[in-house]
């Protein structure tokens, strides 16, 4: 615990929620199955939290959560991380030759 | 090890940079996947970082953790076909959320006298990472039909609903109150279980795209609230992008069928349709007209333009590639082909775009709803594959409808329209398809694959 203020981490809370807004509203419907499947990633982030638990626990009971917690957590990272890169490589555009063809016609 | 607090907090928001540069190149389609790198690095440098800290213990079980869930995830995103996309996004966010809910049960019974703004941000992590969990499972389990895809109605249902979370609810502000009792977030935990499970229940599976998008966002804010537990800038800041990514989504997808989020998630939807179905009169003498394979052959190698409409019954009979192939015999012959996506096609947001990607199609030749409602009236044939409600005029012309207001495709404006439809059942939305009986319109029936496929031999063969 670094004891941050309250406010001040309500603050970033409230800002993170606005540029969250802001940059997302910008993603194009085409993309929105990559952007839940990244935005799934990104909140694999909880890893931080279970990996803190797990490494200060000193009892069993403790010891067992925090452990469930890394293993779905880091599916949650690694599985996110890899469905959506599937996803974009196949995002392709048209193959060179036929849209030259096009410009021509 | 580093033992320096501002190390720690620079390198956590070197985290974040990458998140958001992440969520920023997803913009374009040029450079998104550039972005899912630049994220995986700022993941890669949080979980260096934070297994880095001092004092951490148990490492045996930290490094096995790891490599199960590593494994787990690798597998898993490897070997998904990608027709079953929406269930994969639906189960990774659950465990998300169920890490969240596990990591607020330990620090409640790690906590020694806890103040008051950690008991609450203990309980909203433990209380939404728990419903996102079990909702997620149900959710996964619905689109895997494992369950059915229906909506599962019993009477009261709403009201017994809102009485589990008001008690879940109401042991929160118990623990608020100050008894530290560990049974109190453990009932807490289980009533919000329950209730993830009996609200995704009656949710049927044309609503999907609105719930998974909800879940998405449920799961983000719980990564948050845990932030607020462990002190935690990053976990704070990066839950709250999914939140706000998953709250946005969740808004336009209710948006894209002219229903608010509340209609979607408590309306039952399907049920409260075929009751005003029944009540009207569709037997008019007009009369459904079935054709052949040939037929529609001959009727798309002479058009001049084509437009594909794709819905979910493309994607049940993973006929994607071989609409592509269609498309491009089409396109030998000189035929002008485009895709019509609707927003809420398919099973969760964009879903028809990232299948028709797999099958190579060029996303050039992707169309948005509005940007290709106005070229329907210069198209010679509609091919409406496997989408229902997203096509049904009703929407526009019908009042009475329940569907009416929500924005489709105007198909009907074409010249000529085939459906290929597995058989005369109604949607999702359980009411009849004025299109059909449109004399302009003919159908083609059978599984969308089979038709399709026998289209590609008869455009070759003409």
């Amino acid at each position: 615990m670094t004891g941050v203020p309250l406010v001040v981490e309500l603050t970033i809370l409230v800002l993170a929620a606005f540029l969250g807004f802001e940059v997302i509203a910008k993603v194009p419907t085409m993309l929105h199955t990559p952007l839940m499947s990244g935005a799934n990633f990104i909140h694999g982030i909880v890893i931080v939290g279970a990996i803190i638990v797990l490494g200060g626990a000193d009892d069993t009971f403790t010891k067992a959560v925090g452990f469930t917690a890394l293993v779905l957590a880091t599916a949650n990272v690694v599985g996110g991380w890899f469905v959506t890169d599937r996803m974009l490589g196949m995002f392709k555009r048209r193959p060179e030759p036929k849209a030259e063809k096009e410009r021509r016609e | 090890m580093i033992s320096d607090p501002d190390v720690v907090g620079l390198l956590y928001l070197v985290t974040i940079v990458c998140f958001i540069v992440a969520l920023k190149f997803l913009s374009s389609p040029r450079h998104a996947r550039k972005g899912n790198w630049v994220g995986g690095a700022g993941m890669l440098v949080a979980i260096a970082t934070t297994l880095l800290l001092e004092g951490l213990e148990n490492w045996g079980l930290m490094i096995a953790g790891l490599v199960i869930g590593s494994v787990v995830g690798l597998v898993g995103a490897r070997t998904v076909r990608m027709t079953a996309m929406p269930q994969m996004v639906a189960i990774f966010n659950g465990v998300g959320g169920g890490a969240a809910a596990l990591v607020a049960l330990s620090e409640w019974h790690g906590a020694t006298d806890p103040v008051w703004d950690e008991t609450t941000s203990i309980v909203l992590s433990a209380l939404i990472g728990s419903i996102s969990f079990a909702g997620s499972v149900v959710a996964f389990a619905k689109l895997q039909e494992l369950v059915s895809g229906r909506p599962i109605v019993f009477p009261g249902q709403n009201i017994v609903n809102i009485a589990v979370l008001a008690a879940a609810a109401l042991l929160g502000v118990v623990a608020l109150a100050g008894v530290e009792e560990q049974w109190v977030l453990f009932t807490l935990v289980a009533l919000a279980l329950v209730f993830g499970v009996m609200f995704v229940l009656p949710i049927g599976g044309a609503d999907m795209p609105v719930v998974i998008s909800l879940l998405n966002a449920f799961t983000g804010l719980a990564a948050s609230a845990t932030g607020f537990v462990l002190d935690s800038t990053v976990l704070i800041v990066s839950g709250m992008l999914v939140g706000a990514a998953g709250t946005l989504l969740t808004l336009l997808m209710a948006k894209a069928m002219n229903r608010s989020v509340a209609n979607v998630l408590f309306g039952a939807f399907g049920q409260v349709q075929t009751a005003a179905a029944a009540g009207r009169a569709t037997d008019d003498g007009r009369t459904v007209r079935a054709t052949t394979p040939e037929d529609v052959a001959v009727q798309l190698s002479f058009a001049r333009k084509v437009i594909v409409a794709p819905g979910y019954g493309m994607a049940v009979a993973q006929a994607q590639h071989d609409v592509r192939q269609l498309a491009d015999l089409l396109e030998e012959h000189g035929v002008d082909v485009k895709y019509a996506i609707h927003p809420v096609a398919g099973r969760m947001p964009g879903h028809m775009n990232v299948l028709l990607a797999e099958a190579n199609v060029p996303y050039t030749q992707l169309f948005e709803m509005d940007e290709i409602n106005p070229e329907f009236p210069q198209t010679d044939v509609v091919l409406v594959i496997g989408a229902n409600d997203v096509t049904n005029p009703a929407a526009r012309s019908d009042p009475g409808s329940p569907i009416y207001g929500m924005p489709i495709l105007d198909v009907d404006k074409a010249a000529s329209i085939v459906v290929l439809k597995r058989s005369m059942n109604p949607g999702f939305a359980g009411i009849d398809n004025e299109l059909y009986l449109d004399p302009k319109t003919t159908m083609l029936f059978g599984d969308a694959k089979d038709s399709v496929l026998k289209l590609v031999s008869a455009v070759k063969a003409s």
